[in-house]
């Protein structure tokens, strides 16, 4: 295609075509720290297309497709191109990734152990995620969590935290400038920008870390910590995980390791700094 | 065009050897997009590949198995669901290929169950069905009423608990179609597989295969179904079949499916003009699995509408489609 770009993300690499100049250029800025990837033979091939026949140059639109694809996903307008290039690379690991299972969750790492988080969209697992990885936690990814299959290990998988709405001024407010991606303003989720995630995050991408706890956050309501019976815990991740049905036994047994052996909690909360406090506080406490 | 690179890989998987990376990403891009990528990853086998190409390929091959294995399952449950009617049931294309063990199935893409059944038992087949968990998926009355009037098959249904598609045909080409191939005959002769579930003879297998391609339908996913009929080829009688196809009409699309396959994935064929007209919308498919040629693939678009029905009754399916908002392009 017209533009290209390769990246490596966790153990994933993508090779990114768009028929615009502009969603390439964002994300080679967003993603100039990410290694470039040893080996050119890419894991999934995204495709960043005019939605139809006129749709390259007249009210620009894009179609998000590749490898994998979804026949009715709604077209984007190209102001909003690095958003659909994130959401294109999203769907080849949500359709096509067989080497973990893949959890939709976010999750940090501190002293080699993992927190993972789970939760629908807006339950604020993404911006405790990146709060989290601005205060001494390694950010491992705010939208997939690698579940090995052998190992019981998460691995990372750090693309840009994407950030919406009210979260956006909440990291603004404490990272450098230069990692913040542009404001873009009434996407279907709201507002969104991207934030890269810092050195740290960066540099150990590869390293994966065992899993300790597990968190159910749910932003918006009263304080409060309840236990989750495993049978629950099961359930919920099966409805988290894009691939588990593909994967068959092994993301059984994976999955039913992972649930006897990491203790689950649902948190609520009304803020940032109380969701923070409550997950550190949990995270001391023996399991 | 990258579609050519993929036939090369299938027919002769040792010459992946020389491919660079841009050269693999080619190859997989235009694989996945055909749904051959099982099937590539099974001829090139154990074969020395770069370090990040094995697990696509080992990827590619386990979904094949659990392709497989959910296709049996349904065939399992579509044969107890009918096993009350005392007829056979034949399976077709991809499911018959693997529960069979036939080499068209190896690290075969498989989509939707396919059955062949009587006519005259069409009905009794849609109650079992509908009684046993599946539903339709059409809930437009034209298309239904389309369907059943002039298609080989039921409106699709789906099976609410497992998600997975059924089509229940009586014959092998729509009702409007030229040729009318004779499918009392193919069920008479269908070989069994286990004590329920039967499929085609191996001749009939390619008579389905290559109406299905040249007679019916825009080519789309051909690579895939001239594939199938390569390797269904594979031991047949050339007369048996030739009189076969004569039988149901078929023999020129059956000759031409042979010289396709022999030139694509075999050992070569003289083609004629229109050989080559087809191989071109066959091949049309780039180095980042996008179709090309646009104009050819419309034009073969038109062409299986033309196929499936006379000029008037054309005419006024595509009036009412497109007042429905449906557009080709």
């Amino acid at each position: 295609m017209k533009h290209a770009l390769s990246l490596k993300i966790g153990p994933a690499t993508f090779r990114i075509g768009s028929a615009w100049r502009q969603p390439v250029e964002a994300l080679a800025a967003l993603y100039a720290d990410y290694p470039a990837p040893s080996v050119e033979v890419a894991d999934f091939t995204v495709r960043l297309e005019p939605a139809g026949p006129l749709r390259r140059w007249l009210r620009p639109s894009i179609f998000i497709t590749g490898d994998h694809g979804l026949a009715d996903a709604a077209p984007m307008s190209l102001s909003h191109g690095l958003l659909a290039a994130e959401m294109g690379m999203n769907l080849q690991m949500a359709l096509g990734w067989r080497r973990h299972l893949l959890l939709h969750a976010s999750s940090v790492e501190k002293d080699g152990r993992a927190l993972v988080m789970t939760g629908e969209s807006g339950s604020g697992k993404s911006t405790l995620a990146a709060q989290l990885g601005e205060r001494g936690w390694r950010l491992m990814g705010d939208e997939f969590a690698l579940l090995d299959l052998a190992t019981g290990m998460v691995f990372p998988f750090p693309r840009l935290v994407s950030l919406k709405n009210r979260a956006i001024d909440v990291l603004a407010a404490e990272v450098r400038e230069d990692r913040m991606g542009p404001l873009l303003a009434g996407t279907a989720k709201g507002d969104i920008r991207h934030l890269v995630p810092n050195g740290d995050a960066i540099r150990r991408m590869d390293k994966g870390a065992m899993p300790a706890l597990l968190l159910f956050p749910r932003f918006g309501h009263q304080t409060d910590v309840r236990a989750v019976g495993q049978g629950e815990v099961f359930m919920r991740l099966t409805q988290a995980s894009t691939n588990y049905v593909a994967l068959g036994e092994p993301g059984f047994d994976a999955l039913t390791h992972f649930v006897r052996n990491v203790p689950a909690r649902a948190i609520d909360f009304s803020s940032g700094e109380e969701a923070i406090a409550l997950v550190e506080r949990l995270w001391e406490e023996p399991a | 065009m990258s579609a050519p690179l993929l036939v090369r890989s299938l027919r002769d998987p040792g010459s992946v050897a020389t491919l660079d990376a841009q050269g693999w990403n080619a190859l997989i891009a235009a694989a996945r997009a055909e749904r051959l990528i099982g099937t590539l990853a099974f001829r090139i086998g154990k074969r020395t590949v770069p370090g990040a190409v094995r697990p696509i390929l080992d990827d590619a091959r386990l979904d094949a198995d659990r392709e497989a294995r959910q296709a049996l399952w349904e065939a399992d449950r579509a044969a107890e669901a009918l096993a009350g009617l005392d007829m056979p049931v034949v399976l077709l294309k991809g499911t018959a290929y693997a529960a069979a063990g036939l080499r068209a199935g190896q690290g075969r893409f498989i989509g939707d169950l396919d059955i062949l059944v009587p006519r005259e038992a069409m009905d009794p087949v849609e109650q079992a069905l509908l009684h046993a968990g599946w539903e339709w998926v059409k809930d437009d009355p034209y298309d239904d009423a389309y369907y059943r009037q002039w298609m080989h098959e039921l409106p699709p249904m789906i099976h609410a608990g497992r998600d997975r598609m059924i089509d229940v045909h009586h014959t092998v080409l729509p009702l409007t179609a030229r040729q009318t191939p004779d499918a009392a005959a193919m069920i008479a002769d269908a070989v069994p597989i286990t004590n329920e579930l039967c499929m085609l003879s191996p001749e009939d297998r390619i008579c389905h295969a290559a109406a299905h391609l040249l007679a019916d339908g825009d080519l789309a996913g051909g690579l895939r179904n001239l594939w199938d009929i390569y390797c269904l080829l594979d031991g047949v009688d050339a007369a048996a079949l030739d009189e076969r196809a004569a039988r149901h009409g078929l023999r020129p699309h059956v000759r031409q499916a042979k010289r396709l396959a022999a030139a694509l994935y075999g050992k070569g064929a003289r083609l004629t003009a229109w050989d080559r007209i087809v191989a071109a919308r066959l091949l049309a498919r780039d180095g980042w699995g996008r179709e090309r040629r646009k104009l050819l693939r419309f034009a073969f678009y038109l062409r299986s509408h033309w196929l499936r029905m006379p000029p008037a009754m054309l005419a006024r399916h595509l009036f009412t489609k497109w007042r429905k908002g449906h557009r080709p392009v």
